[in-house]
């Protein structure tokens, strides 16, 4: 069944994306998660969340507001750590390795594991130093490589050719829409293997919005992505997998088509053609 | 048709009323300043900034050591309080924000903020000055400095708590340790605000005077080191101005037209500098 949709998704998928990789027909996991639970202080808020993210795919979570799809997403970059008494139960492995485990330091997993917010944060610094920053924490380099990456991420990000001219400039300069695509390509700078988006669009015009989302059709190819949006016909248009979070709990997660088109839960189908959320 | 006239007559008493309070205001600044410019500036000479303080009955003196004084003390005392007050605002802002310990360190501070200035002379004429047997520049310093404080790390913790927290996450999600992302992303983001801060805390305490009563003292010579009793402007304008010589007298206009210019002079550029980012 698996392979089935594998197969149909490769033959329509982008030519280059084949010739890069041509015998990818089997779909890989990335991130897999296991009886996840999360709690604010005592206040439990996801309830044994399992559920695998395949590499190289795009996968969306979608759900009402509260739902903790939020919560969820931003336990994979352990960015909860910040805050006291928030705390995770279960485990989440990526290629093997429990993220969850305190022991794995959170720095080396935040380089892999890139993380795009919902209000655009530009750096209070120039547009190269935006990019810059993220490549300068993780190593030293030339400042000819430094400018062959700047450049290499702003073009990966769809950004270049409109700030090439002015890399000197504020990065809040920029409007909303670019200020996201700068956002994307700091992340993007560091090379890392899976990026993480917690709606990045919701702040964006329907213009900008269309940008991020033929943005991440390009880096599925290069990239594994989480995207976390408040828009079902986003996560229709970008995504292969879709989960489907009510009250802390995952109700259904499959293949986007199927769920868009015949959900095999009551809820699922409730909430995807409108009649609550 | 009553009840509209009535409202046009009490909107039209309001802005009178409002309108002449403004200009009882302006009036009063107008004229403070006008005075202290006309008089202060008749004091403004070469000598004024060059000489030392005369006898009175002699018209060439100056107030050389008192400006000498009083910036280094002021000087002294960022140096002191700048630090520490940036530090205790981070602390604040980041680790402090629901503690006990950052509750109590806040409760302090605004204390502190309002606390007589008079009171915090008093404080360090006991540790500093009667302990060691003599009044010093550095005790003025220190003064200042407890007053500058408050201000300091009040206004860091504002302006950081103000950064969004997106900008936190956006700036750890990239793995920066969390000194980098203080050092490089937050402290940049917030840095306009912290300067006026620091710069309002300067020109508070340019003006003060109490506090160097029981520490800095005052003195009519040149200072050789800071650990004697220091020549300053607010001191001098205070004793010249009740004393019953004239050329004293204009000296002490002259120092009070210099610190209310300076004072003028740190804010405007404050300002400039900062509209100037803002613009960037």
């Amino acid at each position: 069944m698996t392979a089935t949709i594998a197969q149909l998704e490769d033959a329509s998928t982008t030519l280059d994306d084949a010739k890069a990789q041509p015998e990818k027909t089997e779909l890989e996991t990335k991130i897999s998660v296991h009886h996840l639970d999360f709690y604010y202080g005592d206040k439990q808020v996801l309830f044994d969340n399992t559920l695998d993210i395949t590499k190289n795919r795009v996968t969306a979570f979608i759900g009402p507001s509260g739902c903790g799809k939020s919560t969820h997403i931003r336990t994979y970059n352990r960015m909860f750590d910040l805050y006291k008494g928030h705390r995770a139960g279960g485990e989440i492995l990526m290629d093997d390795l429990n993220i969850l485990d305190p022991k794995v330091p959170a720095l080396e997993l935040r380089h892999k594991i890139g993380m795009i917010f919902q209000k655009p944060t530009p750096f209070p610094m120039s547009i190269f130093d935006n990019i810059a920053y993220g490549l300068k924490l993780h190593g030293r380099m030339s400042k000819s490589e430094l400018e062959g990456r700047v450049e290499k991420a702003l073009q990966d990000a769809a950004l270049w050719n409109e700030v090439k001219d002015k890399l000197k400039h504020h990065g809040t300069a920029l409007s909303g829409g670019q200020q996201q695509r700068l956002c994307i390509a700091r992340a993007l700078a560091v090379q890392p293997e899976v990026l993480l988006m917690d709606e990045p669009c919701s702040a964006l015009d329907p213009i900008a919005t269309t940008k991020i989302e033929e943005l991440i059709d390009e880096l599925k190819s290069r990239f594994t992505i989480v995207i976390v949006t408040h828009n079902m016909q986003q996560a229709a248009r970008v995504s292969d997998f879709t989960a489907f979070f009510y009250l802390g709990k995952l109700v259904e997660f499959d293949d986007t088509d199927l769920m868009f088109t015949s959900p095999s839960k009551q809820e699922t189908e409730d909430y995807i053609t409108g009649r609550f959320g | 048709m009553n009840n509209i006239q009535r409202r046009k007559l009490i909107n039209g008493a309001v802005l009178v009323l409002s309108t002449m309070a403004a200009l009882l205001g302006l009036f009063m600044l107008v004229w403070i300043l006008g005075d202290v410019g006309i008089r202060g500036a008749a004091a403004m000479n070469w000598d004024f900034f060059t000489q030392l303080p005369t006898p009175p009955g002699t018209s060439e003196g100056g107030l050389a050591n008192a400006i000498v004084g009083t910036a280094l003390m002021t000087l002294v005392a960022a140096l002191i309080a700048v630090p520490f007050g940036v530090m205790a605002g981070t602390y604040l802002s980041e680790f402090g924000r629901h503690n006990t310990m950052g509750t109590i360190t806040r409760f302090i501070s605004d204390i502190l903020v309002s606390a007589p200035s008079i009171v915090i002379g008093v404080f360090v004429y006991l540790i500093l000055v009667r302990s060691l047997g003599h009044f010093s520049g550095w005790a003025g310093a220190v003064a200042l400095a407890i007053i500058m404080l408050p201000v300091v790390s009040r206004t860091t913790e504002e302006m950081l708590s103000l950064v969004p927290p997106e900008m936190r996450e956006a700036a750890l999600a990239l793995g920066a340790p969390y000194w980098k992302m203080m050092l490089h992303v937050i402290y940049r983001a917030a840095v306009a605000g912290m300067i006026t801060g620091v710069m309002l805390a300067i020109a508070r305490v340019a003006g003060e005077t109490a506090p160097l009563l029981f520490t800095g003292l005052n003195s009519p010579y040149w200072m050789h080191s800071m650990n004697e009793p220091m020549a300053n402007l607010t001191v001098t304008l205070f004793d010249y101005a009740m004393s019953p010589y004239d050329d004293w007298h204009t000296l002490a206009w002259g120092a009070a037209f210099l610190i209310t210019v300076s004072v003028l002079t740190v804010t405007i550029f404050t300002r400039l500098v900062l509209r100037n980012r803002s613009r960037h």
